[in-house]
């Protein structure tokens, strides 16, 4: 892989912020996008723009095309068997929430439970709370190891035959942890429970097959996988989706509408209401063309390499906490001893360094780990050696201003 | 690197406050008490005031958080103890149009150490960070009235 000329693709990485080369190290909050996907968006507006589904007209056929052609892009790139359980949504948030409205709503009663787990981003876990709040179901918690993993036998010990809906997240995106997601649906399915998985951090650094895994529901998001904003993917099996209601109604849903009553077009259009993203669902099109080029393997691979580089750099520093287990994913939470994850922020951020602060959307893992906040550097295909270098003496200057401010 | 424009930051006066913070802890019970946190990086603060006939007799602070935060509830608990309501509630317009980078109008108001924190209107990233003690006061003293 040759990264220089990734990089090369990445007009945005090309610039200098506080006078020092750009380090961008906050690849799991959004990553950057390339020209081909720019491009894409750019050149749907410029020649074909025009509404889907309805126009009988030359731009809405071609703009039609080209969205379910990204449809399409989108089922082959994480092995879903049809086009119909691909729904396009605003975003890994709307597309777990729509699970948990429509699903959840009409399957849940008092007594049933939903398991998650203390690791999940509040956004796989407030749409939970609010189902069970709104069915009387109960949400439980799996338990985590010292090192934040997910041990199966905790896993067979929680989910239960009341268990109805599993949700658990592919990829932390505090802790790095890749969870056993294949064998914890397989127990899910033992009891006759659905396995929901948030793939946000998964589905852009690794080769995902939806069919291998045997989840009922993923959700991701293009905005971190090189795609725009605004843009992100549900994927359900089709029975389940074929027997569940759309949660937005109008617009491009609808199959014939009465006085008092409608009905619903197919799958996947019935769960895409209103005007559909489709400038986003081009730009993610052409994303998938642009990871699937390079290989995601061959960006795996990359980023494998990166985060051992990395560890070993983070762990030989001295007065620093890295949180999580050994084998991870591409990132870093940390802190600096006696230094606010925010104040270190802003001095890497005087050295070109762009890293997260703050809790990650993870608060009742803050909770767990026993810190307010913490500071985070995550890594994508873009990303070199060198960045971990800058990040590491960056980190010395930030120890060395606050010890010399005191 | 030069580090000029992280010391407009984080003046000695502020690190001063951070280490060594004014007022911290609590007031008796009958004291308002209120919680407030930065919903952006999860910090908490509690701010405790003492007021009585209009004027905020004690004010103390505990919680979480950033230098910049905690520096400025150091700072602020200094600043309005001892004064009127009105005058806290002055002061902390100040605070905030410092915060917007406006022209600041002093008049007869001083703000002693408060000033160390003008740098951070450079930062926009942090404001949130500084006005959050000033937040939560005025929450406090409006409930109050």
């Amino acid at each position: 892989m040759d990264v220089k000329a990734i990089r090369e693709q990445f007009p945005i990485l090309n610039q200098e912020i506080n006078g020092h080369p750009l380090v961008y190290l906050d690849s799991s909050a959004t990553s950057q996008k390339p020209v081909s996907v720019i491009k894409a968006v750019e050149d749907y507006y410029k020649q074909d723009n025009s509404n889907v589904h309805r126009g009988v007209h030359t731009l809405g056929t071609r703009a039609t095309d080209k969205y379910e052609g990204a449809r399409e892009k989108v089922r082959n790139f994480i092995n879903a068997s049809s086009t119909k359980e691909v729904i396009f949504t605003r975003g890994t948030t709307t597309s777990i929430n729509t699970v948990a409205y429509s699903y959840a709503r009409a399957n849940l009663k008092e007594g049933d439970e939903i398991v998650v787990t203390p690791m999940e981003h509040h956004s796989n876990i407030i749409p939970w709370q609010q189902a069970a709040k709104a069915t009387g179901a109960n949400l439980k918690y799996l338990p985590l190891r010292p090192d934040g993993t997910i041990e199966m036998e905790d896993v067979k010990d929680t989910i239960t035959d009341n268990t109805k809906i599993v949700a658990v997240m592919h990829v932390s995106n505090v802790l790095g942890t890749i969870n056993p997601i294949k064998e914890i649906a397989a127990v899910a399915h033992q009891h006759g429970a659905v396995m929901m998985v948030d793939g946000a951090q998964s589905v852009p650094h690794m080769q995902v097959d939806v069919q291998d895994l045997d989840c009922d529901f993923y959700a991701f998001s293009g905005h971190k996988m090189c795609g725009p904003t605004g843009i992100g993917v549900l994927y359900g099996k089709r029975e389940l989706l074929e027997n569940m209601e759309p949660v937005e109604f109008g617009g491009e849903m609808i199959d014939f509408v009465n006085l008092y009553d409608s009905t619903w077009k197919e799958l996947p259009w019935k769960f895409e209401g209103g005007t559909p993203i489709i400038a986003g669902a081009i730009g993610l099109g052409a994303a998938i063309d642009f990871l699937t080029d390079i290989g995601m393997d061959n960006i795996h691979d990359h980023e494998e390499q990166l985060i051992a580089y990395a560890m070993d750099r983070m762990k030989a520093f001295d007065g620093l906490t890295i949180y999580g287990p050994e084998q991870r994913a591409a990132l870093i939470t940390f802190n600096l001893t006696d230094v606010h994850p925010h104040d270190t922020a802003t001095v890497l951020d005087a050295e070109g360094i762009a890293v997260r602060a703050g809790h990650h959307c993870a608060q009742p893992l803050m909770k767990w780990l026993e810190v307010t906040a913490t500071a985070r550097a995550s890594f994508y295909l873009y990303n070199t050696p060198e960045d971990v270098d800058r990040l590491v003496e960056g980190l010395n200057k930030t120890k060395e201003y606050f010890g010399d401010v005191f | 690197m030069s580090f000029d424009n992280l010391d407009t930051l984080y003046r000695q006066v502020i690190m001063d406050h951070y280490k060594n913070p004014r007022n911290r802890g609590t007031l008796a019970d009958d004291a308002l008490t209120i919680d407030m946190n930065n919903p952006t990086c999860g910090d908490r603060i509690q701010i405790h005031l003492q007021v009585n006939d209009g004027i905020v007799e004690d004010a103390k602070f505990e919680g979480e958080g950033c230098s910049i935060s905690l520096s400025s509830a150091s700072m602020m608990t200094q600043a309005i103890k001892g004064k009127k309501v009105d005058d806290a509630l002055k002061m902390s317009k100040i605070f905030s149009d410092m915060m917007l980078g406006k022209e600041v109008e002093e008049d007869d108001i001083d703000l002693g150490d408060i000033e160390a924190l003008q740098g951070v209107s450079k930062f926009p990233a942090r404001i949130k960070c500084a006005t959050l003690a000033w937040k939560a006061m005025e929450k406090g003293v409006g409930e109050e009235q």
